[in-house]
């Protein structure tokens, strides 16, 4: 069980707590995380990555266990905290708003 | 007694504001979708408790919200094959893809620039059919959904006319103005930020720019160009289809041909840029805009908000000014934030980037606010009830 933080308007959006639960089969990588999250709350394909072209959203950022996965391929793999539940994959609203 | 229903579309949130037939007294309803830009709330003609919302955010991107009693509820319509096992909608209402070849149109430096998607500005729900819905998006091109909102489709041919030549302005290359005919379907008329009007006679399968005679000095020193006039915002009367008039950039035109010719109609206007422009419900030739200093400076001449009506089609303009501030103001109306009710009297309602909703329930004789402190407002819509 993989948990997942999101934020705010997310939660609002998918109508859902500050963190939900997914399940990956095979590896925990980044980019299987994010499907299994648009596959479990499809209201959010297209607002964390672009449609097409599955680019994470300019002001968007993803952390786990204090280390930014933001700008790494979605086949990384992600920490063994996160695989194991212990620590959540963070996907925050970047703090750019003038 | 006739009630009237006010969709407001801000920067944070969307409102719905209710009143009975006499519009003195008004219901302001929960703010609703929170924190999210609602660029336009509309409903459809054919069935008034469905209502489309767009809701977009510079983090989170685009979203279509739909409503089916009347807005007290908002979903995200959905699509796809399946629901989830909680019952939520598949994802696919806020999937906008431009149709084939992206293609490019011009950028600020001269260099052609790739479509890029940004959001939904303007939805304009069919004249029949409650779930067919069409929106125009930024970077400009139009699209439809024929299901309830939960998919949508370009219509490509309108990038086809000339759209290599359009230039996004200051404020973005948005499809702001969706105009169906009533007295003809395949009859459709779009307008889009500097690049210009664009017409359709076959539901969308071919278009061609309809500008002749519009005058832009100073972004199109040659006259004969048919795209790139900066069009804020066109408004015909459902009866006299072929009658459009226009808020340019600057100055205020008509057109008596559906859109073949146009001709200034600004007259005695205290300034002739502006953003709206809306006609009387029952008085075709009546038409209301909101003169505001320039474009340098989004606000009314003098500070004082009126808005100016002509009873003439155009040229000759009163002001109306009774019950809106006449010393200190320094608001914007902006283009999709006018709107009119078809009570007999008929209501006038428009909002102000100051947060303003204000009212006239006497075709613009006298005016109330309705609210006044909301984030400023993007849009607004009116809906007649039995």
């Amino acid at each position: 069980m993989i948990r997942v933080e999101l934020p705010f308007h997310l939660r609002t959006l998918a109508r859902v707590e500050r963190e939900v639960t997914v399940d990956v089969a095979g590896p925990v990588t980044l980019g299987a995380v994010l499907d299994a999250v648009e596959e479990r709350y499809p209201v959010l394909r297209g607002t964390i990555r672009e449609h097409v072209t599955q680019k994470r959203r300019p002001f968007l950022r993803f952390y786990a266990c204090e280390e930014d996965f933001s700008n790494v391929s979605p086949d990384t793999p992600l920490p063994g905290e996160v695989v194991s539940g212990k620590e959540p994959l963070s996907i925050i609203g970047a703090i750019a708003g003038g | 007694m006739s009630k009237v229903r006010v969709l407001v579309g801000t920067r944070k949130g969307a409102f719905v504001l209710t009143s009975d037939g006499k519009r003195e007294k008004w219901d302001v309803g929960a703010l609703q979708l929170g924190g999210w830009e609602i660029y336009h709330v509309k409903g459809s003609p054919a069935d008034p408790n469905r209502i489309y919302a767009s809701q977009s955010s510079g983090w989170f991107g685009q979203v279509i919200q739909r409503s089916d009693d009347g807005g007290k509820t908002w979903t995200p319509p959905g699509g796809g094959p399946t629901k989830t096992p909680d019952g939520m909608p598949q994802g696919e209402s806020n999937k906008f893809v431009y149709e084939g070849e992206v293609g490019k149109h011009l950028w600020y430096d001269g260099t052609q620039h790739p479509w890029e998607f940004k959001r939904v500005w303007h939805l304009e729900p069919s004249l029949t059919d409650p779930d067919t819905v069409y929106a125009g998006v930024e970077d400009a091109a139009l699209f439809r959904s024929a299901d309830g909102g939960r998919t949508w489709k370009e219509l490509p041919a309108l990038r086809g006319a000339k759209g290599n030549l359009w230039q996004p302005g200051a404020g973005g290359m948005g499809l702001h103005t969706i105009l169906l005919d009533k007295s003809n379907p395949n009859r459709i008329y779009v307008a889009i930020s500097a690049a210009g009007v664009f017409r359709t006679d076959d539901a969308g399968k071919t278009w061609r720019p309809v500008t002749r005679g519009l005058k832009s000095a100073y972004e199109l020193p040659d006259k004969s160009f048919e795209v790139g006039h900066c069009v804020h915002r066109i408004a015909m009367h459902p009866s006299r289809p072929n009658v459009l008039f226009m808020q340019k950039h600057w100055d205020v035109n008509r057109s008596d041909d559906g859109g073949e010719n146009w001709h200034e109609v600004s007259g005695n206007l205290p300034s002739d840029f502006g953003f709206p422009i809306d006609v009387h419900a029952h008085e075709p030739n009546t038409v209301y805009v909101v003169p505001i200093k320039s474009d340098s400076e989004h606000y009314p001449p003098d500070a004082k908000l009126r808005v100016y009506r002509s009873r003439t089609g155009g040229d000759e303009w009163e002001a109306l000014s009774k019950g809106l501030p006449q010393s200190d103001c320094y608001v914007n109306v902006l283009r999709d934030a006018m709107a009119v009710d078809t009570l007999d009297k008929c209501g006038i309602y428009f909002g102000t980037t100051g947060g303003q909703v204000y009212a006239s329930n006497d075709a613009g004789d006298n005016w109330k606010p309705i609210v006044r402190d909301l984030p400023p407002v993007l849009s607004v819509e009116v809906q007649t009830l039995p």
